[in-house]
């Protein structure tokens, strides 16, 4: 147990938090964006627009069926081979903004497909314009029932963040080796750490968004 | 890109069958012990009940490659001495549980309660009545989504490549690293991926329309 108290020093509890604010940082940054891109193709893929709903709905499937920690890799290692060079923060955003777009660009499509014809159907027989009745009638709808799928997947990608410690990115679980690192006795006591930080931040999104389907429901 | 199959295909071949192997074993244990814990959820015993979420809700939250690693780094120093590829096997099996089990209790609930209320009526244990009238109606409704859930395991066991699992990840990055072909050796990799992870994708999808 003294490794314990030998491991969770002031410094070392101060250095994780840094970490911890790096994957938060991280995690804010391609929630929102990817919040935005992957609204607008799911939408796009949802009007079945000829021919650039095709082109984006097959982006969208190779993209989603591939490991983001390849994407991770072909973003920091591979794309400074075509010129592309991106400091590990940058890569990291990146590469979770183009995979966490095409995963929530499906759970938006499904989400509105899931709401009744009949709703855009009633909209469009008042008078509504096709943009008006997704707009005001199918969209509110649709995102209630977007919310709980939403919420498990930025969870996910908060988790995700972990694997950006592979690019040298410096966060939590990144700090958490360099420290246990130094001596293999604060192995656990780290562990134990990461585990309850990233427990934390997960559980406490995961509740929020429960009351929020609450409210909204 | 096709010089990186001709000239790696041995090793891009074992990394392929590595990845697939995990992902089998991981997913035939995770649906053992999910499906155990989601019967645990809908049992009327209090204990068990707690004992189930708090279970799936820390498998949930802590990121897999933690998971990952501290079966590589730290159960070898203090337990057994394990090799990375069932480190990295038994992570992603304890992680994907707790996705399963969700899943399953999903569908344990969509399941009409009159089946289970019948059964018994009928003099039925409750585990006499779980096994062979609740559950088997609830899998019909989970195919689809456990199918994304292996799907996911598939994309998922790439954590291999930190513990040193020879998975395809792994492999890749070992190709990349030592011809600095680093750009064609990852789409490469990204093709043999799909080859398992998109058809399973699309199959899924026909399913839950076939279904829903």
């Amino acid at each position: 147990m003294s490794s314990f108290a030998e491991a969770y020093t002031w410094i070392n509890f101060r250095f994780l938090l840094e970490g911890l604010w790096v994957t938060v940082e991280v995690s804010l940054v391609s929630i929102i964006l990817s919040f935005i891109i992957g609204s607008a193709l799911g939408i796009v893929r949802y009007i079945r627009a000829p021919f650039i709903s095709t082109i984006v709905g097959i982006i969208i499937d190779l993209t989603r069926n591939l490991p983001l920690l390849l994407l991770l890799f072909f973003t920091y290692f591979g794309l400074p081979k075509v010129g592309i060079r991106m400091d590990p923060l940058a890569a990291a955003i990146s590469a979770m903004t183009v995979f966490e777009s095409a995963m929530i660009a499906e759970i938006i499509r499904s989400g509105i497909q899931a709401v009744d014809t009949g709703q855009m159907e009633g909209a469009r027989a008042c008078g509504l314009t096709y943009w008006q009745a997704l707009r005001v009638v199918v969209l509110p709808q649709a995102l209630r029932k977007m919310i709980p799928p939403l919420v498990s997947q930025f969870i996910s990608l908060i988790k995700d963040t972990s694997l950006a410690t592979i690019i040298v990115l410096p966060e939590l679980l990144y700090r958490a080796q360099i420290i246990y690192g130094q001596n293999t006795r604060y192995m656990i006591p780290m562990f134990v750490a990461l585990a309850v930080m990233y427990f934390v931040v997960c559980y406490a999104l995961s509740l929020v968004a429960a009351r929020l389907e609450k409210t909204a429901g | 890109m096709i010089s990186v199959f001709q000239q790696h295909w041995q090793e891009l071949l074992v990394g392929f069958g590595n990845t697939l192997l995990c992902s089998v074993i991981a997913l035939f244990f995770s649906l053992i012990i999910g499906s155990t814990f989601a019967i645990f959820e809908v049992l009327p015993s209090r204990f068990l009940h707690i004992l189930g979420r708090v279970y799936i809700e820390v498998f949930r939250n802590i990121p897999l490659l933690v998971i990952g690693m501290f079966f590589y780094a730290v159960v070898p120093q203090y337990v057994v001495s394990i090799n990375g590829f069932t480190a990295g096997t038994i992570g992603l099996t304890l992680y994907t549980s707790a996705f399963i089990a969700e899943t399953v209790r999903a569908g344990i609930q969509a399941v009409d309660e009159g089946q289970m209320e019948g059964a018994r009526a009928n003099g039925l244990t409750f585990m006499q009545a779980m096994w062979q009238i609740v559950l088997p109606q609830a899998f019909r409704y989970v195919i689809p989504p456990l199918g994304n859930q292996f799907i996911n395991m598939v994309k998922n066991s790439s954590v291999l490549a930190f513990v040193a699992g020879f998975d395809l990840m792994y492999q890749g990055d070992l190709i990349a690293s030592t011809t600095f072909d680093t750009f064609n050796t990852y789409i490469a990799v990204g093709i043999l991926y799909l080859i398992i992870t998109l058809p399973l994708s699309y199959y899924m999808r026909y399913l839950e329309k076939k279904m829903g």
